[in-house]
């Protein structure tokens, strides 16, 4: 810690720092603290009358059949999947974005074929049947 | 060793966090009482109109009720998920606040004191990062519950939020192409300076980020993960007390901050509309800087108020239009969007 704060007069101010996310570790510890107590302060005021039938998982009145946790329709771990996929690809879009003036055209057209890598697993996907929910 | 730490500046800090924090707790009660109120003016109704002056005192008693009710935990469910859940979803609420610019410096007891808890230079992406947390808040909860409908609202709810997920990021870098940072008190300041808000240079990329928005709060018309007629309650349905008081104002505290990251990225954050701040600071005026974080209040209200009317005005989606929307869509034409942009400010400036 001691050298992130000796190197620059105000290291909360100064952008460049790493202090500069000192308030948000502040914030978090705050967030932390209230959402403690106030799980403390309900648990400690509300009622304790626990029957067995209060503690069954609710299915609109019917009795619930069996364990909820089974297997699960894959479109949704497909959609997880390219999710975490396309996001890796947009993410490398940010950098670019920033420095976008200082590279010019030439740097336009090397994102452009990035854009066309993108779009090839796009079509690639919608052709698959990836993303068609009615089988 | 540690010496070098300002602790008055520290202080300021805390003092700023408790008031911002306390600030959107308060925003994020009152807008239940706006939802009713606005509910009722359009279904031709009166609304909340017996607790206090016009039902003002609403939702104190709403918050209120919520710490006298039984806590339940299902004796099928995964005890200590099925409280780290509306934990985690009200943390993250309550931490996308730390980098919003909220105003100016403005002079408190002599001191000149920034309204931003933290200008950190990747701010938007921070806000993006702790939102996308969010998605653990409502996954955890739903598999922890071991109920039917809690599982499918949560893989619902995930598979949305992660969804559009993408379409928001890459409308975002058409604006971060016009701005080359990601300091949204630079944003801000560039607005300022130039006058014009980015929504004028970005309409489609604001259209999109309007939806995507949304949809990451679950609010109608993409509110699958709490369809009731088909889902009873949702996500939230085993809980009840404190527990479910988290993810509803967790829901509402994530419906401010949107609206406040649209004010900021799109309609200039704290700029005073047709006024020139910085000539009038320049002559004394500092009070100006107080009428900012006003203004700012004035055009979340509109967009929370946006929020309200689009809910009691479109039905809901169903499922596979839903995600068609959001990939086979909004997805290409955010990509059209950015490329567009790259090229038009490339032209105009050789």
């Amino acid at each position: 810690m001691n050298w992130i704060f000796l190197q620059v007069k105000n290291p909360i101010t100064d952008v460049s720092s790493a202090g500069s996310y000192l308030p948000i570790a502040i914030q978090l510890i705050f967030a932390v603290l209230f959402i403690a107590a106030m799980m403390g302060l309900t648990h400690w005021l509300g009622p304790k009358r626990n029957t067995a039938d209060k503690l069954e998982n609710f299915a609109s009145g019917i009795e619930s059949h069996g364990d909820a946790r089974q297997p699960m329709a894959i479109k949704y771990f497909l959609v997880a999947i390219l999710f975490v996929l396309f996001d890796v690809e947009v993410i490398f879009f940010y950098p670019y974005a920033v420095n976008f003036r200082q590279l010019g055209w030439e740097g336009f057209f090397a994102v452009l074929m990035f854009v066309g890598f993108f779009l090839a697993g796009f079509f690639y996907i919608i052709k698959k049947g990836a993303l068609n929910w009615e089988d | 060793m540690l010496l070098a730490i300002d602790w008055l500046l520290l202080l300021e800090k805390l003092v700023l966090i408790v008031i911002i924090v306390s600030v959107s707790l308060v925003i994020a009660m009152y807008e239940t009482y706006a939802e009713r109120k606005i509910a009722a003016f359009m279904q031709d109704r009166r609304g909340p109109n017996r607790a206090g002056p016009f039902g003002l005192l609403q939702p104190l008693a709403d918050g209120g009720k919520l710490f006298f009710k039984e806590e339940i935990i299902p004796n099928t469910s995964n005890k200590f998920l099925f409280i780290l859940g509306p934990c985690l979803a009200m943390m993250t609420a309550m931490m996308t606040s730390a980098v919003i610019p909220w105003g100016g410096t403005v002079a408190v007891f002599g001191r000149s004191v920034s309204l931003q808890i933290a200008d950190i230079n990747i701010g938007i992406l921070f806000v993006f990062g702790v939102v996308s947390m969010g998605v653990y808040g409502i996954m955890i909860g739903g598999w922890a519950s071991n109920n039917k409908f809690s599982l499918l609202a949560a893989l619902r709810g995930a598979s949305q939020m992660i969804s559009y997920e993408l379409a928001m990021g890459l409308s975002l870098i058409a604006l971060l192409m016009m701005t080359g940072s990601l300091r949204l008190s630079v944003i801000v300041d560039q607005q300022m300076t130039s006058g014009v808000w980015n929504v004028v240079y970005q309409p489609l990329g604001f259209l999109i980020f309007l939806v995507c928005a949304f949809a990451e709060c679950n609010r109608t018309p993409f509110d699958l993960p709490e369809a009731e007629n088909e889902l009873n309650f949702g996500y939230h349905q085993e809980y009840s007390s404190m527990k479910l008081g988290f993810y509803l104002f967790a829901e509402y505290i994530n419906m401010f901050i949107s609206s406040v990251i649209m004010a900021t990225l799109y309609f200039g954050g704290y700029d005073i509309p047709f006024v020139n701040e910085a000539a009038l600071i320049a002559k004394g005026n500092n009070w100006i800087q107080w009428i900012g974080p006003l203004v700012l209040i004035i055009k979340v209200g509109f967009f929370i108020f946006l929020f309200m009317w689009v809910r009691w005005t479109i039905p809901r989606f169903r499922y596979d239009q839903l995600m068609n929307l959001g990939w086979k869509k909004l997805i290409p034409l955010a990509l059209l969007n950015m490329v567009l942009t790259g090229a038009l400010v490339l032209w105009l400036k050789k």
